[in-house]
């Protein structure tokens, strides 16, 4: 595989648990806060370890866009309007052209919460949803990329890329590809999922919710803790940018559909083509946020597939103790994270362990940890074993 | 700032076709072409036959609809799917699935299947496709309303440009039970598959030029028939209908509109094979 050219990341932001904004992540992630808190959703009254971002249910849409209305939407909204994103995406659009800016967004299941509330309140007589209900800007899985691509009055080619758990990496992937062929000149790209209860009960039932507050690498890890978060990237060919996307990988595991490969054969894949496209060999690179779940299985094969790559020197963390899992918008998210700790000088640390799992071999950091990064490598993996893995560096080279 | 639009040259190596009245691209060609009639009828979706037994109980009718046309499409095009990398469009995914789940999730209990759950998610169709066909190539999963199938087939062949590697593009849409089929209507179930390759790829059965275009005052390319522009206004599948008529005809070239988003189009250049371009 060819390195592939490098991007800029000329503008970045992430509402989570952490916080609203650049500042506020970052500021958690130096002192080693996390935004988790024990406590219920919705309808959910027993409490459990919830990421959720705040404000959203305070955000409110400007008139204009009103139909797009949704905890979702608001999320997404919430992040656009952090640290001048839309500002500079405004920049990007007058410089470029509207047509010339795609928007690829990841998400697991966009808004399916409004659709979730609509069924309870269905017509007793006839099974009708409420009358507001709006299939389109809500429900319909590319709603928030068409959101998006609206509230940011773009024209260019547009889509949500659903994978699952990789969503919000792959669409760096996508857009890198998109910008290379010169279908667009530059990217709006990130991930929004919030949070409903389709994953709640669902992670529930497959049994993989911690009933404490998720220890990834923890020897007694009994489980993710489920978060949300908008997190968005402006990618551009030049510019002065913190950092760049410099190679991205993307595999299938081809094995199950809720079960990492036992070796992790796919996950090594993806990390090995992200160095190939980044041109990079696994030495180049000083710190991997690792995907870190918390289940038991899948930092178990994470661990073996990173070092496979990597060898057990490099510093690693999961960052999914402080801000949950945050399922479509995670690589995203994560991607952010990346950029925070190449701007910034800092090695994330891992949250919540408590005693270390002797059968992992990662060098996992309990604790952030300054540091000048050059390059950073971020894992994603979904079900139906899709895995994406991204390089980002300090400078294009 | 840079107006040059470029032009995604890519081959088409096989198709794959299900819908109403329409049991697979062999017997659907002739019909598309015009040359014999549609004998209308429900989409009747075949048994995901490379499925292990155990994933095949597991399996919701949008991973079938997947199957059915995927197989089609890697068989004429002779492809090894064990290395085919694959792009999946889908508006809802599996709106059964879907609906089950906000149905449980309304009552008070909260039963939720696990099945279900996995089920659930977009890519459900391509996991299963990749444990089938014991494939690790790269696979991404799309959505983008009634532009799902141009998103797919704009970013299948940016794969394929990109890679140079053949890439499967499968677009699979199914109607919702009640009540959220009041709210997205659809009429049947209609599925689509193309193996695309490189420009210079051997034996194509078509060579595509395919670009983003802003909407202009050129109008959308309608089905060739009334009942076949319905099937491609009402599921978002089938808004990949013209270029498969085109496939069909495949006598002179031609050049189609394919809706995407708002303000933007898909514009389609389609070369029977031989013909120079």
């Amino acid at each position: 595989m060819k390195p592939t050219p490098a991007l800029a990341i000329s503008a970045f932001t992430a509402s989570s648990a952490l916080g609203t904004g650049q500042a506020a992540t970052l500021d958690a992630l130096r002192e080693g806060r996390g935004g988790l808190r024990h406590t219920g959703f919705d309808l959910i009254e027993t409490p459990m370890w919830l990421g959720e971002a705040p404000g959203v249910d305070e955000e409110r849409l400007p008139p204009a866009l009103a139909g797009w209305d949704c905890r979702n939407n608001r999320l997404a909204w919430q992040g656009l309007q952090a640290d001048g994103f839309a500002a500079r995406v405004d920049a990007a659009r007058q410089r470029h052209g509207a047509h010339r800016v795609a928007v690829l967004l990841g998400t697991s299941t966009s808004a399916i919460l409004q659709t979730e509330i609509a069924y309870r309140q269905r017509d007793a007589a006839t099974g009708a949803l409420p009358p507001g209900f709006r299939y389109p800007q809500t429900h319909s899985t590319g709603s928030v990329a068409a959101f998006v691509r609206e509230a940011l009055g773009l024209q260019g080619p547009a889509a949500v890329v659903s994978t699952a758990c990789s969503s919000g990496a792959k669409v760096f992937a996508q857009a890198a590809r998109w910008i290379a062929l010169g279908l667009v000149d530059a990217a709006v790209v990130g991930g929004v999922d919030s949070l409903c209860l389709t994953t709640l009960c669902g992670f529930n039932a497959l049994e993989l919710l911690s009933p404490e507050i998720c220890r990834p690498w923890d020897a007694g890890r009994q489980g993710l803790s489920i978060g949300e978060a908008a997190a968005f990237a402006l990618l551009e060919r030049e510019g002065d940018a913190p950092a760049w996307l410099l190679g991205c990988g993307e595999s299938s595991d081809g094995h199950h559909m809720s079960t990492p490969h036992p070796e992790g054969a796919g996950a090594v894949a993806a990390m090995r083509q992200a160095l190939a496209a980044a041109g990079l060999a696994a030495a180049d690179v000083d710190y991997l946020n690792l995907h870190g779940t918390g289940t038991p299985s899948n930092d178990a094969v994470e661990d073996l597939a990173v070092t496979a790559v990597f060898g057990d020197a490099l510093p690693c963390s999961s960052t999914k103790g402080a801000t949950g899992h945050t399922l479509g918008a995670a690589g995203a998210l994560e991607a952010v994270i990346s950029v925070l700790a190449l701007q910034h000088g800092l090695l994330p640390g891992g949250l919540n362990r408590r005693s270390p799992d002797a059968a992992l071999r990662c060098r996992y950091l309990d604790a952030p940890r300054a540091a000048a990064p050059r390059r950073v490598a971020s894992n994603s993996f979904g079900f139906g074993g899709s895995n994406a893995c991204l390089v980002f560096g300090r400078s294009p080279a | 700032m840079s107006m040059d639009v470029p032009t995604l040259e890519v081959s088409v190596l096989g198709i794959g076709l299900l819908g109403p009245g329409l049991a697979d691209w062999a017997t659907g060609a002739p019909v598309l072409a015009g040359a014999q009639p549609w004998q209308q009828g429900p989409t009747a979706i075949p048994p995901p036959a490379r499925l292990p037994p155990t994933e095949r109980r597991r399996a919701g009718a949008v991973v079938k609809l997947a199957f059915a046309v995927a197989e089609q499409a890697v068989t004429q095009a002779g492809a090894d799917a064990s290395s085919l990398a694959t792009v999946f469009a889908s508006s809802g995914a599996d709106t059964a699935n879907c609906h089950a789940l906000c149905e449980a999730l309304a009552q008070p209990e909260r039963i939720v299947s696990p099945t279900r759950f996995t089920n659930s998610v977009h890519n459900a169709a391509a996991g299963y496709w990749h444990i089938a066909a014991a494939s690790r190539a790269a696979s991404t999963s799309l959505a983008a309303f009634d532009g799902s199938f141009s998103a797919g087939l704009l970013e299948a062949a940016a794969q394929v440009v990109s890679t140079g590697q053949p890439v499967l593009l499968v677009a699979a849409d199914l109607p919702y039970p009640q009540p959220l089929q009041a709210a997205r209507p659809l009429p049947d179930a209609f599925g689509v598959a193309l193996v695309l390759a490189p420009a210079g790829a051997a034996g194509p059965l078509a060579r595509l030029g395919i670009g983003i275009r802003p909407r202009a005052a050129a109008p959308m390319t309608a089905g060739a028939s009334d009942g076949f522009e319905a099937l491609r206004r009402d599921i978002p599948a089938a808004r990949g209908l013209p270029l498969l008529e085109a496939l069909a005809s495949g006598a002179a070239p031609c050049a189609l509109t394919l809706d995407y988003l708002d303000g933007l189009d898909l514009a389609v250049a389609v070369a029977p094979a031989g013909a120079a371009r």
